[in-house]
Protein backbone atom coordinates (compact mmCIF):
# COMPACT_ATOMS: atom_id res chain seq x y z
CA UNK A 1 0.00 0.00 0.00
CA UNK A 2 2.62 2.54 1.03
CA UNK A 3 6.12 2.51 -0.38
CA UNK A 4 8.94 2.00 2.09
CA UNK A 5 11.61 4.65 2.13
CA UNK A 6 14.54 2.33 2.84
CA UNK A 7 17.40 4.58 3.69
CA UNK A 8 15.87 7.85 2.53
CA UNK A 9 13.42 8.04 5.36
CA UNK A 10 15.73 8.27 8.34
CA UNK A 11 15.70 12.03 8.71
CA UNK A 12 13.65 14.96 7.55
CA UNK A 13 16.72 16.50 5.94
CA UNK A 14 16.88 13.84 3.19
CA UNK A 15 15.02 13.73 -0.10
CA UNK A 16 14.24 10.41 -1.72
CA UNK A 17 15.22 9.87 -5.40
CA UNK A 18 11.62 10.51 -6.45
CA UNK A 19 11.54 13.83 -4.65
CA UNK A 20 9.66 12.99 -1.44
CA UNK A 21 10.50 13.71 2.15
CA UNK A 22 9.38 10.50 3.83
CA UNK A 23 9.52 11.77 7.38
CA UNK A 24 6.86 14.35 6.57
CA UNK A 25 4.70 11.69 4.94
CA UNK A 26 5.09 9.44 7.98
CA UNK A 27 4.01 12.38 10.12
CA UNK A 28 0.85 12.65 8.03
CA UNK A 29 0.25 8.94 8.62
CA UNK A 30 0.34 9.66 12.34
CA UNK A 31 -2.52 12.07 11.79
CA UNK A 32 -4.47 9.44 9.91
CA UNK A 33 -4.28 7.12 12.90
CA UNK A 34 -6.13 9.56 15.11
CA UNK A 35 -9.88 9.98 15.30
CA UNK A 36 -11.66 12.45 13.06
CA UNK A 37 -12.02 16.17 13.49
CA UNK A 38 -14.01 18.39 11.15
CA UNK A 39 -14.51 22.10 10.75
CA UNK A 40 -17.14 23.78 8.59
CA UNK A 41 -17.60 27.44 7.78
CA UNK A 42 -21.10 28.76 7.24
CA UNK A 43 -22.38 32.20 6.40
CA UNK A 44 -22.21 33.57 9.94
CA UNK A 45 -19.65 31.45 11.76
CA UNK A 46 -17.51 28.33 12.04
CA UNK A 47 -18.39 25.03 13.75
CA UNK A 48 -15.90 22.37 14.89
CA UNK A 49 -16.72 18.75 15.64
CA UNK A 50 -14.30 16.18 17.06
CA UNK A 51 -14.85 12.46 17.52
CA UNK A 52 -13.06 11.92 20.81
CA UNK A 53 -12.52 8.19 21.39
CA UNK A 54 -12.86 7.14 25.00
CA UNK A 55 -10.09 4.68 25.73
CA UNK A 56 -11.00 4.06 29.33
CA UNK A 57 -14.18 4.24 31.39
CA UNK A 58 -12.17 5.92 34.12
CA UNK A 59 -11.67 9.12 32.15
CA UNK A 60 -13.43 12.17 33.50
CA UNK A 61 -16.02 13.48 31.09
CA UNK A 62 -14.70 16.41 29.12
CA UNK A 63 -11.04 15.63 29.76
CA UNK A 64 -8.40 15.33 27.02
CA UNK A 65 -9.91 18.16 25.06
CA UNK A 66 -9.08 18.30 21.38
CA UNK A 67 -10.47 21.76 20.72
CA UNK A 68 -8.40 24.67 21.99
CA UNK A 69 -8.94 28.38 22.36
CA UNK A 70 -6.10 30.22 20.71
CA UNK A 71 -7.43 33.72 21.19
CA UNK A 72 -10.82 35.01 22.14
CA UNK A 73 -12.02 34.84 18.56
CA UNK A 74 -9.98 31.84 17.31
CA UNK A 75 -10.55 28.14 17.89
CA UNK A 76 -8.32 25.18 16.98
CA UNK A 77 -9.39 21.57 16.48
CA UNK A 78 -6.59 19.00 16.25
CA UNK A 79 -5.92 15.47 15.04
CA UNK A 80 -2.75 13.43 15.47
CA UNK A 81 -0.30 13.26 18.32
CA UNK A 82 -2.02 15.21 21.09
CA UNK A 83 1.17 16.27 22.78
CA UNK A 84 2.48 17.86 19.57
CA UNK A 85 -0.88 19.54 19.08
CA UNK A 86 -0.84 21.00 22.59
CA UNK A 87 2.57 22.56 22.14
CA UNK A 88 1.49 24.00 18.77
CA UNK A 89 -1.57 25.52 20.38
CA UNK A 90 0.78 27.32 22.78
CA UNK A 91 2.79 28.57 19.80
CA UNK A 92 -0.39 29.84 18.16
CA UNK A 93 -1.45 31.54 21.40
CA UNK A 94 1.86 33.34 21.67
CA UNK A 95 1.66 34.50 18.07
CA UNK A 96 -1.83 35.87 18.59
CA UNK A 97 -0.83 37.54 21.84
CA UNK A 98 2.29 39.16 20.39
CA UNK A 99 0.34 40.43 17.44
CA UNK A 100 -2.22 42.04 19.69
CA UNK A 101 0.52 43.56 21.82
CA UNK A 102 2.32 45.04 18.81
CA UNK A 103 -0.57 46.11 16.62
CA UNK A 104 -3.44 46.69 19.02
CA UNK A 105 -6.09 44.51 17.33
CA UNK A 106 -7.19 40.88 16.85
CA UNK A 107 -4.91 38.79 14.71
CA UNK A 108 -6.44 38.01 11.30
CA UNK A 109 -6.76 34.24 10.85
CA UNK A 110 -4.97 34.08 7.52
CA UNK A 111 -1.91 35.64 9.08
CA UNK A 112 -2.05 33.44 12.19
CA UNK A 113 -2.33 30.25 10.16
CA UNK A 114 0.59 31.34 7.97
CA UNK A 115 2.75 32.06 10.99
CA UNK A 116 1.98 28.72 12.68
CA UNK A 117 2.40 26.91 9.37
CA UNK A 118 5.84 28.51 9.01
CA UNK A 119 6.73 27.23 12.47
CA UNK A 120 5.53 23.71 11.63
CA UNK A 121 7.47 23.85 8.37
CA UNK A 122 10.68 24.76 10.17
CA UNK A 123 10.61 21.38 11.89
CA UNK A 124 10.60 19.61 8.52
CA UNK A 125 13.96 21.02 7.50
CA UNK A 126 16.44 19.53 9.96
CA UNK A 127 17.58 16.10 10.97
CA UNK A 128 17.96 17.09 14.60
CA UNK A 129 14.20 17.41 15.10
CA UNK A 130 11.20 15.47 13.88
CA UNK A 131 8.17 17.00 12.14
CA UNK A 132 5.04 17.64 14.20
CA UNK A 133 2.68 14.67 13.99
CA UNK A 134 -0.55 16.63 14.00
CA UNK A 135 -2.83 18.56 11.69
CA UNK A 136 -5.12 21.22 12.94
CA UNK A 137 -8.02 23.32 11.81
CA UNK A 138 -8.19 26.97 12.81
CA UNK A 139 -11.43 28.91 12.71
CA UNK A 140 -12.41 32.44 13.62
CA UNK A 141 -15.14 35.00 13.22
CA UNK A 142 -14.64 38.72 12.80
CA UNK A 143 -17.26 41.39 12.28
CA UNK A 144 -15.60 42.80 9.18
CA UNK A 145 -13.87 39.79 7.63
CA UNK A 146 -16.62 37.32 8.53
CA UNK A 147 -15.98 33.64 9.30
CA UNK A 148 -12.64 32.09 8.27
CA UNK A 149 -11.40 28.48 8.28
CA UNK A 150 -7.81 27.34 7.70
CA UNK A 151 -6.13 23.97 7.97
CA UNK A 152 -2.42 23.33 8.63
CA UNK A 153 -0.84 19.95 8.03
CA UNK A 154 2.52 18.49 9.16
CA UNK A 155 4.26 19.59 5.98
CA UNK A 156 3.69 23.20 6.97
CA UNK A 157 1.22 24.36 4.36
CA UNK A 158 -2.03 26.08 5.16
CA UNK A 159 -5.10 26.51 2.99
CA UNK A 160 -8.41 28.25 3.51
CA UNK A 161 -11.53 26.09 3.35
CA UNK A 162 -15.29 26.15 3.51
CA UNK A 163 -15.18 22.71 5.11
CA UNK A 164 -12.39 20.28 5.93
CA UNK A 165 -11.76 17.04 7.78
CA UNK A 166 -8.67 15.47 9.32
CA UNK A 167 -8.06 12.10 10.93
CA UNK A 168 -8.89 8.51 10.10
CA UNK A 169 -12.28 9.03 8.47
CA UNK A 170 -11.40 12.19 6.64
CA UNK A 171 -12.39 10.85 3.21
CA UNK A 172 -15.84 9.77 4.37
CA UNK A 173 -16.28 13.01 6.26
CA UNK A 174 -15.25 15.06 3.23
CA UNK A 175 -17.86 13.27 1.13
CA UNK A 176 -20.52 14.15 3.68
CA UNK A 177 -19.35 17.74 3.96
CA UNK A 178 -19.50 18.19 0.20
CA UNK A 179 -23.18 17.36 0.30
CA UNK A 180 -23.91 20.37 2.52
CA UNK A 181 -24.83 23.82 1.28
CA UNK A 182 -22.82 25.51 3.98
CA UNK A 183 -22.76 28.94 2.39
CA UNK A 184 -26.48 29.31 3.07
CA UNK A 185 -26.60 27.77 6.53
CA UNK A 186 -26.47 29.42 9.92
CA UNK A 187 -24.42 28.16 12.84
CA UNK A 188 -27.42 26.67 14.62
CA UNK A 189 -28.35 24.53 11.60
CA UNK A 190 -24.74 23.62 11.02
CA UNK A 191 -24.16 22.33 14.56
CA UNK A 192 -26.69 19.58 13.94
CA UNK A 193 -25.13 18.66 10.61
CA UNK A 194 -21.64 18.50 12.12
CA UNK A 195 -22.87 16.17 14.85
CA UNK A 196 -24.57 14.04 12.21
CA UNK A 197 -21.38 13.76 10.16
CA UNK A 198 -19.31 12.70 13.15
CA UNK A 199 -21.86 10.03 14.03
CA UNK A 200 -21.88 8.80 10.44
CA UNK A 201 -18.11 8.46 10.13
CA UNK A 202 -17.64 6.90 13.52
CA UNK A 203 -16.73 3.25 13.14
CA UNK A 204 -18.83 1.25 15.62
CA UNK A 205 -16.94 -1.96 15.02
CA UNK A 206 -13.36 -0.82 15.48
CA UNK A 207 -13.84 1.93 18.06
CA UNK A 208 -16.40 1.60 20.79
CA UNK A 209 -17.40 4.57 22.85
CA UNK A 210 -16.77 8.11 21.81
CA UNK A 211 -17.53 11.58 23.09
CA UNK A 212 -18.57 14.29 20.69
CA UNK A 213 -16.79 17.59 21.25
CA UNK A 214 -18.52 20.50 19.56
CA UNK A 215 -17.49 24.12 19.50
CA UNK A 216 -18.41 27.18 17.51
CA UNK A 217 -17.53 30.79 16.90
CA UNK A 218 -19.70 33.25 15.05
CA UNK A 219 -22.37 35.87 15.24
CA UNK A 220 -24.31 33.58 17.57
CA UNK A 221 -21.50 33.79 20.14
CA UNK A 222 -20.64 37.43 19.41
CA UNK A 223 -17.30 36.52 17.92
CA UNK A 224 -16.16 34.47 20.93
CA UNK A 225 -14.97 30.91 20.42
CA UNK A 226 -16.55 28.57 22.96
CA UNK A 227 -17.85 25.03 23.41
CA UNK A 228 -21.41 24.61 22.22
CA UNK A 229 -23.81 24.95 25.19
CA UNK A 230 -24.98 21.65 26.69
CA UNK A 231 -28.63 21.91 25.61
CA UNK A 232 -27.75 22.65 21.97
CA UNK A 233 -25.22 19.84 21.96
CA UNK A 234 -27.73 17.34 23.37
CA UNK A 235 -30.26 18.41 20.72
CA UNK A 236 -27.66 18.04 17.97
CA UNK A 237 -26.67 14.59 19.18
CA UNK A 238 -30.30 13.51 19.24
CA UNK A 239 -30.71 14.70 15.65
CA UNK A 240 -27.50 12.93 14.66
CA UNK A 241 -28.51 9.63 16.24
CA UNK A 242 -31.95 9.69 14.64
CA UNK A 243 -30.44 9.90 11.16
CA UNK A 244 -27.63 7.49 11.67
CA UNK A 245 -29.10 4.61 9.69
CA UNK A 246 -25.76 3.39 8.48
CA UNK A 247 -24.63 3.07 12.07
CA UNK A 248 -27.68 1.04 12.96
CA UNK A 249 -27.26 -1.28 10.02
CA UNK A 250 -23.58 -1.74 10.68
CA UNK A 251 -24.34 -2.53 14.27
CA UNK A 252 -27.10 -5.05 13.75
CA UNK A 253 -26.41 -6.70 10.45
CA UNK A 254 -23.35 -8.55 9.29
CA UNK A 255 -25.00 -9.92 6.17
CA UNK A 256 -23.20 -8.67 3.06
CA UNK A 257 -26.44 -8.24 1.20
CA UNK A 258 -27.83 -5.94 3.84
CA UNK A 259 -24.77 -3.79 3.71
CA UNK A 260 -26.07 -2.66 0.37
CA UNK A 261 -29.08 -1.21 2.19
CA UNK A 262 -26.84 1.45 3.63
CA UNK A 263 -26.80 3.37 0.41
CA UNK A 264 -30.55 3.43 -0.13
CA UNK A 265 -32.77 6.32 0.88
CA UNK A 266 -34.66 5.56 4.07
CA UNK A 267 -38.12 5.00 2.68
CA UNK A 268 -36.92 2.21 0.39
CA UNK A 269 -35.31 0.16 3.11
CA UNK A 270 -38.31 -1.77 4.29
CA UNK A 271 -39.54 -2.47 0.78
CA UNK A 272 -36.20 -3.65 -0.49
CA UNK A 273 -35.52 -5.75 2.56
CA UNK A 274 -38.76 -7.65 2.27
CA UNK A 275 -39.30 -7.85 -1.47
CA UNK A 276 -35.87 -7.97 -3.00
CA UNK A 277 -33.55 -9.39 -0.43
CA UNK A 278 -35.98 -11.28 1.68
CA UNK A 279 -33.26 -12.92 3.74
CA UNK A 280 -33.69 -13.40 7.43
CA UNK A 281 -31.23 -10.70 8.29
CA UNK A 282 -32.82 -8.38 5.78
CA UNK A 283 -36.15 -8.79 7.52
CA UNK A 284 -34.46 -8.28 10.86
CA UNK A 285 -32.87 -5.08 9.64
CA UNK A 286 -36.09 -3.72 8.29
CA UNK A 287 -38.00 -4.44 11.48
CA UNK A 288 -35.32 -2.82 13.55
CA UNK A 289 -35.47 0.23 11.32
CA UNK A 290 -39.21 0.40 11.68
CA UNK A 291 -38.89 0.06 15.42
CA UNK A 292 -36.51 2.93 15.41
CA UNK B 1 7.62 73.58 19.96
CA UNK B 2 4.76 73.76 17.62
CA UNK B 3 1.06 73.34 17.53
CA UNK B 4 -0.45 70.22 16.12
CA UNK B 5 -4.06 69.58 15.56
CA UNK B 6 -5.90 66.67 14.07
CA UNK B 7 -9.56 66.20 13.38
CA UNK B 8 -11.57 63.33 12.16
CA UNK B 9 -15.02 63.41 10.62
CA UNK B 10 -17.22 61.30 8.43
CA UNK B 11 -15.20 61.00 5.27
CA UNK B 12 -11.94 62.76 5.79
CA UNK B 13 -9.27 63.37 8.28
CA UNK B 14 -7.30 66.55 8.53
CA UNK B 15 -3.96 67.19 10.07
CA UNK B 16 -2.30 70.52 10.30
CA UNK B 17 0.95 71.64 11.67
CA UNK B 18 3.20 74.60 12.18
CA UNK B 19 6.49 74.51 10.45
CA UNK B 20 8.53 76.07 13.13
CA UNK B 21 11.43 74.73 15.08
CA UNK B 22 13.16 76.59 17.85
CA UNK B 23 16.13 75.95 20.02
CA UNK B 24 15.66 77.84 23.29
CA UNK B 25 14.80 81.34 21.99
CA UNK B 26 16.48 80.98 18.64
CA UNK B 27 14.36 80.05 15.69
CA UNK B 28 16.32 77.32 13.87
CA UNK B 29 13.88 76.88 11.04
CA UNK B 30 10.54 78.26 9.94
CA UNK B 31 9.92 75.61 7.33
CA UNK B 32 10.61 72.25 8.94
CA UNK B 33 8.22 69.42 8.12
CA UNK B 34 6.58 67.89 11.14
CA UNK B 35 4.00 65.87 9.25
CA UNK B 36 5.55 62.51 8.50
CA UNK B 37 3.84 60.02 6.22
CA UNK B 38 4.16 56.54 7.73
CA UNK B 39 1.98 54.83 5.13
CA UNK B 40 -0.21 55.63 2.12
CA UNK B 41 -3.14 56.84 4.19
CA UNK B 42 -1.54 57.32 7.61
CA UNK B 43 0.27 60.45 8.79
CA UNK B 44 2.02 61.37 12.00
CA UNK B 45 2.43 64.78 13.65
CA UNK B 46 5.57 64.86 15.75
CA UNK B 47 6.31 66.83 18.90
CA UNK B 48 9.00 66.99 21.53
CA UNK B 49 12.61 66.37 20.67
CA UNK B 50 12.59 66.28 16.88
CA UNK B 51 15.65 64.09 16.73
CA UNK B 52 13.92 61.44 18.83
CA UNK B 53 10.69 61.83 16.92
CA UNK B 54 12.37 61.43 13.55
CA UNK B 55 14.25 58.33 14.71
CA UNK B 56 11.08 56.77 16.06
CA UNK B 57 9.02 57.51 12.95
CA UNK B 58 11.76 56.09 10.75
CA UNK B 59 11.67 52.80 12.69
CA UNK B 60 7.87 52.84 12.78
CA UNK B 61 7.63 53.49 9.04
CA UNK B 62 9.75 50.42 8.35
CA UNK B 63 7.77 48.21 10.74
CA UNK B 64 4.42 49.36 9.40
CA UNK B 65 5.44 48.85 5.80
CA UNK B 66 6.72 45.33 6.57
CA UNK B 67 3.54 44.54 8.49
CA UNK B 68 1.41 45.78 5.62
CA UNK B 69 3.26 43.57 3.12
CA UNK B 70 2.94 40.50 5.37
CA UNK B 71 -0.77 41.10 5.85
CA UNK B 72 -1.23 41.80 2.13
CA UNK B 73 -3.48 44.75 2.92
CA UNK B 74 -3.05 48.38 4.01
CA UNK B 75 -2.42 48.66 7.75
CA UNK B 76 -5.08 49.75 10.21
CA UNK B 77 -4.52 53.19 11.72
CA UNK B 78 -4.74 51.49 15.11
CA UNK B 79 -1.93 49.14 14.16
CA UNK B 80 0.31 52.04 13.09
CA UNK B 81 -0.44 53.91 16.29
CA UNK B 82 0.28 50.76 18.33
CA UNK B 83 3.67 50.36 16.65
CA UNK B 84 4.57 53.92 17.64
CA UNK B 85 3.24 53.34 21.13
CA UNK B 86 5.37 50.22 21.60
CA UNK B 87 8.48 52.14 20.53
CA UNK B 88 7.68 55.06 22.85
CA UNK B 89 6.75 52.92 25.84
CA UNK B 90 9.61 50.44 25.65
CA UNK B 91 12.17 53.21 25.31
CA UNK B 92 10.57 55.79 27.51
CA UNK B 93 13.77 56.43 29.51
CA UNK B 94 15.72 57.54 26.46
CA UNK B 95 13.04 59.22 24.35
CA UNK B 96 11.18 62.47 24.56
CA UNK B 97 8.72 62.40 21.69
CA UNK B 98 4.98 62.45 21.34
CA UNK B 99 2.83 61.81 18.28
CA UNK B 100 -0.56 62.31 16.82
CA UNK B 101 -1.23 59.45 14.43
CA UNK B 102 -4.15 59.74 12.14
CA UNK B 103 -5.41 58.44 8.86
CA UNK B 104 -7.97 56.37 7.02
CA UNK B 105 -8.43 52.61 6.86
CA UNK B 106 -11.01 50.35 5.27
CA UNK B 107 -12.25 48.91 8.56
CA UNK B 108 -13.10 51.97 10.68
CA UNK B 109 -12.68 54.86 8.29
CA UNK B 110 -10.98 58.06 9.54
CA UNK B 111 -9.45 57.88 13.01
CA UNK B 112 -7.19 59.95 15.28
CA UNK B 113 -4.89 58.50 17.95
CA UNK B 114 -2.63 60.32 20.42
CA UNK B 115 0.57 58.69 21.56
CA UNK B 116 1.74 60.65 24.58
CA UNK B 117 5.32 61.04 25.85
CA UNK B 118 5.42 57.95 28.08
CA UNK B 119 3.65 55.73 25.58
CA UNK B 120 -0.06 56.16 26.31
CA UNK B 121 -2.34 55.41 23.35
CA UNK B 122 -5.71 57.08 23.15
CA UNK B 123 -8.31 57.30 20.41
CA UNK B 124 -10.15 60.61 20.11
CA UNK B 125 -12.48 62.36 17.65
CA UNK B 126 -10.03 65.25 17.53
CA UNK B 127 -6.91 66.21 19.42
CA UNK B 128 -4.47 69.10 19.80
CA UNK B 129 -0.88 69.10 21.00
CA UNK B 130 2.31 71.08 21.24
CA UNK B 131 3.23 74.24 23.09
CA UNK B 132 0.71 76.45 21.29
CA UNK B 133 -2.15 74.07 22.02
CA UNK B 134 -2.66 75.38 25.54
CA UNK B 135 -4.02 78.61 24.12
CA UNK B 136 -6.71 76.99 22.00
CA UNK B 137 -8.25 74.29 24.19
CA UNK B 138 -11.24 76.52 24.78
CA UNK B 139 -11.63 77.36 21.12
CA UNK B 140 -11.29 73.75 20.02
CA UNK B 141 -13.76 72.41 22.60
CA UNK B 142 -16.29 75.10 21.77
CA UNK B 143 -16.06 75.04 17.99
CA UNK B 144 -15.65 71.32 17.28
CA UNK B 145 -18.73 69.43 16.22
CA UNK B 146 -18.89 65.87 14.87
CA UNK B 147 -19.53 65.17 11.16
CA UNK B 148 -18.19 68.41 9.78
CA UNK B 149 -17.72 68.75 6.03
CA UNK B 150 -14.29 69.07 4.45
CA UNK B 151 -14.49 72.87 4.19
CA UNK B 152 -15.75 73.31 7.76
CA UNK B 153 -12.96 71.06 8.97
CA UNK B 154 -10.28 73.03 7.10
CA UNK B 155 -11.70 76.29 8.41
CA UNK B 156 -11.76 75.01 11.97
CA UNK B 157 -8.17 73.84 11.75
CA UNK B 158 -6.88 77.01 10.11
CA UNK B 159 -8.63 79.23 12.65
CA UNK B 160 -7.31 77.23 15.56
CA UNK B 161 -3.77 77.34 14.20
CA UNK B 162 -3.97 81.06 13.55
CA UNK B 163 -5.17 81.76 17.09
CA UNK B 164 -2.44 79.65 18.64
CA UNK B 165 0.29 81.11 16.47
CA UNK B 166 -0.93 84.57 17.44
CA UNK B 167 -0.50 83.98 21.18
CA UNK B 168 2.39 81.51 21.47
CA UNK B 169 5.80 83.16 21.16
CA UNK B 170 7.56 79.96 20.10
CA UNK B 171 5.02 79.06 17.42
CA UNK B 172 4.70 80.55 13.98
CA UNK B 173 5.88 80.34 10.42
CA UNK B 174 3.86 78.27 7.96
CA UNK B 175 0.74 76.20 8.53
CA UNK B 176 0.82 72.80 6.86
CA UNK B 177 -2.41 70.85 6.53
CA UNK B 178 -2.99 67.38 5.13
CA UNK B 179 -6.40 66.10 4.07
CA UNK B 180 -6.60 62.28 4.02
CA UNK B 181 -9.52 60.49 2.41
CA UNK B 182 -10.14 57.06 0.93
CA UNK B 183 -9.29 58.50 -2.48
CA UNK B 184 -5.98 60.06 -1.57
CA UNK B 185 -3.93 62.60 0.29
CA UNK B 186 -3.94 66.38 -0.29
CA UNK B 187 -1.49 68.88 1.14
CA UNK B 188 -2.54 72.44 1.91
CA UNK B 189 0.18 74.94 2.84
CA UNK B 190 -0.72 78.38 4.21
CA UNK B 191 2.04 80.90 4.84
CA UNK B 192 1.77 82.86 8.09
CA UNK B 193 0.68 86.12 6.50
CA UNK B 194 -2.22 84.43 4.66
CA UNK B 195 -3.77 82.99 7.83
CA UNK B 196 -7.11 84.43 9.06
CA UNK B 197 -6.72 87.52 11.21
CA UNK B 198 -8.23 87.78 14.68
CA UNK B 199 -8.37 90.48 17.34
CA UNK B 200 -5.23 89.35 19.13
CA UNK B 201 -3.00 91.92 17.45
Amino acid sequence: MSSIGTGYDLSASTFSPDGRVFQVEYAMKAVENSSTAIGIRCKDGVVFGVEKLILSKLYEQGSNKRIFNVDRHVGMAVAGLLADARSLSEVAREEASNFRSNYGHNIPLKYLSERVAMYVHAYTLYSAVRPFGCSFILGSYDQDDGPQLYMVDPSGISFGYWGCAIGKAKQAAKTEIEKLQMKDMTCRELVKEVAKIIYIVHDEVKDKAFELELSWVGEVTNGKHELVPKDIRVEAEKYAKSLNLKGIIRKYCTNQVCKALRDLPRKNHFLKALCVYGSNSGFLCATRLLAF
Amino acid sequence: MCLQESLSNVSLYLMCLYLHFTHRYYVSSKTINKLIQVHDRIFCCIAGSLADAQAVTKAAKFQISFHSIQMESPPLVKAAASVLKELCYNNKEELQAGFITAGWDRKKGPQVYTVALGGMLLSQPFTIGGSGSTYIYGYADAKYKPDMSREECLQFATNALALAMGRDNVSGGVAHLVVITEEGVEHVVIPGDKLPKFHDE
